[in-house]
């Protein structure tokens, strides 16, 4: 085990807690949401506002589509030797209505994967550096029977 | 007025890696385009290149560039850099000027030489690069495909057997193709065999990049007549609207899509609004259809578009093309250039690849390839950063 510290891989874009949630931001005038977070302008094209506020987007969603990395994907991607393939999916958040990407967790393949799934938002490892450990969120199917979660 | 110009001519540089500099391919392209229509490279008056993005300054400006290695003769140049799109905003621009009664005759030009291997973006930490941060989270371009053809898996019930019947298909109609870059016939235990590189993809599901050239000569309905081309095809439409917001399925190089959370908002898919706008514009609807020339840049993105073209209702393409509706022969012939399936992306190149294959095609000159009474034809194709592109032909 490694005492190097946890630090996001990109800082900023979500929370460091144990039910951790991706940082977004939300127009206060028409309500759309951005991730990444998004201040200067709406891209709603109705809505000309300037004004938006820091929000925690929903952690748990529905799979709208997913894929898997079988081959090492080029610089920046820090990968580990040797190259474990890892599993990719889209989840439609609800609330949001938008799709986000990310990693399954280590450990889920395609094959235990179904459009329509419910995922939740949890950190893990991208990388290590000599320094510090960079993590990132990562999508994991939510135990059957425990969705739609109530709560922040 | 009509809207229509002609296309009198039609050339390319076969596709490959030859790794030689892209001047040379749309400089043959060109030739033999001019020499198809008939006409000296002097009476030429606009030029109108796709540029490239990965051979340096010439490229940039493509459109000089083709123009100055032809032989400088005082023609206007114009350069468009469209992503995928960038071959038919060349040819838009040219339909303007033609239109506008600002010149008669115009080239339209697209090459390219593309480098081996991966093609990463810049280094350093740079979370304000969308490009970036996908490819440090281990997001690449197939991964985008992938997402999609698993949809269709789950949503529809598409096999992995269908998208390698898609490969056998256009595999086997592009072995016909001698500007074709693959033009061997691949079986369906072929696909099953090679490597998996984003599930359900396979290497032999995603198309190869390619060096390549292609060009058209067009002109006013006036000028073709005069000079014997009256029944020449016509571009009908050229569609290269932009996404409407809110965009609902995730594009590359997007971690996200936009959010349909706004009161008014709806998700929607950029690929279906593209042919809708080409459709109006002719005056035409998808039960006109000869054939299809789409950007498959995998095999069930194929299947994709032959639903966003509305050639067939929507989750119906891979009953179709196991019935051959969608090979040559079938009821709507789709990639019987072979596609990207056996050409590879030669990207400033690839749409007015397209609109040649179209042209030959309704002059009833494609050969081993040709579809039957051919009339009317469309293109759809679809890149980076909202550039996408739909064109019809018809004779
Ligand atoms: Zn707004």
């Amino acid at each position: 085990m490694s005492n190097k510290p946890l630090v996001p891989a990109i800082d900023g874009w979500h929370t460091m807690d144990a039910k951790p949630h991706l940082i977004g931001s939300q127009c206060s005038d028409c309500g759309t949401y951005f991730f990444p977070a998004q201040y200067q302008y709406c891209r709603n094209p109705a809505c000309d506002s300037t004004d938006f506020l820091e929000v925690q987007l929903s952690r748990t969603g529905h799979i709208w589509s997913y894929t898997n990395a079988c081959y090492k994907p080029p610089a920046p991607f820090v990968a580990a030797e040797p190259f474990e393939p890892y599993a990719i999916a889209g989840v439609q958040l609800e609330r949001e209505q938008m799709v986000v990407l990310g990693q399954v967790v280590t450990g889920t393949g395609v094959e235990d994967l179904k459009v329509g799934m419910p995922m939740e938002l949890v950190l893990e490892t991208l990388h290590e550096t000599d320094d510090d450990i960079k993590v990132t969120w990562k999508w994991r199917p939510l135990p059957a029977g425990t969705y739609p979660e109530t709560g922040a | 007025m009509s809207k229509e110009i002609a296309i009198i001519g039609a050339g390319m540089h076969p596709w490959g890696k030859w790794g030689h500099n892209f001047v040379q391919y749309g400089v043959a392209a060109a030739r033999e385009a001019l020499a198809d229509a008939g006409i000296p490279w002097q009476d030429i008056r606009f030029v109108s290149g796709g540029a490239t993005v990965r051979c340096g300054y010439p490229g940039y400006v493509a459109g000089a560039t083709f123009a100055q290695a032809l032989g400088w003769q005082g023609a206007e140049v114009n350069t468009s850099y469209a992503a995928c799109a960038s071959g038919s905003q060349a040819l838009a621009a040219a339909r303007n000027k033609i239109l506008a009664g600002e010149c008669e005759v115009a080239l339209v030009v697209g090459a390219d030489t593309t480098p081996k291997g991966f093609l990463a973006p810049a280094g350093g930490y740079r979370p304000e690069d969308p490009d970036w941060v996908r490819f440090y989270l281990g997001i690449t371009n197939p991964t985008y495909f992938a997402l999609y053809a698993r949809r269709r898996m789950d949503v529809y019930g598409d096999t992995l057997e269908d998208f390698a019947a898609v490969k056998v298909k256009n595999s086997r109609i592009g072995a016909k193709n001698p500007r074709a870059r693959y033009r061997k016939c691949f079986s369906a235990e072929d696909v099953a065999a090679s490597a998996m590189v984003a599930d359900p993809l396979r290497l032999m599901d995603i198309c190869a990049t390619s060096d390549g050239g292609a060009a058209l000569i067009v002109c006013s309905l006036e000028y073709a007549r005069r000079i014997g081309k009256a029944d020449a095809p016509r571009v009908a439409a050229i569609s290269t609207v932009t996404p409407t917001f809110a965009s609902g399925v995730v594009e590359m190089p997007d971690i996200a899509t936009d959010s349909a959370a706004a009161a008014g908002v709806e998700a929607l898919s950029y690929r279906s609004s593209i042919p809708l706008k080409a459709y109006e514009e002719a005056g035409i609807g998808p039960e006109d259809i000869s054939l299809a020339e789409v950007y498959d840049l995998s095999t069930a993105l194929e299947l994709d578009w032959i639903e966003d073209l509305k050639l067939t209702p929507r989750g119906e393409a891979a009953a179709w093309l196991r019935k051959g509706d969608t090979a040559l022969g079938g009821r709507i012939p789709v990639n019987v250039s072979g596609g990207l399936a056996c050409f590879g992306e030669a990207v400033p190149a690839q749409a007015i690849a397209q609109v040649c294959e179209l042209t030959w095609q309704l002059r009833g000159e494609a050969g081993d390839r040709q579809v039957k009474g051919a009339r009317v034809g469309i293109t759809a194709n679809q890149g980076l950063f909202g550039h996408g592109s739909s064109v019809i032909v018809k004779r």
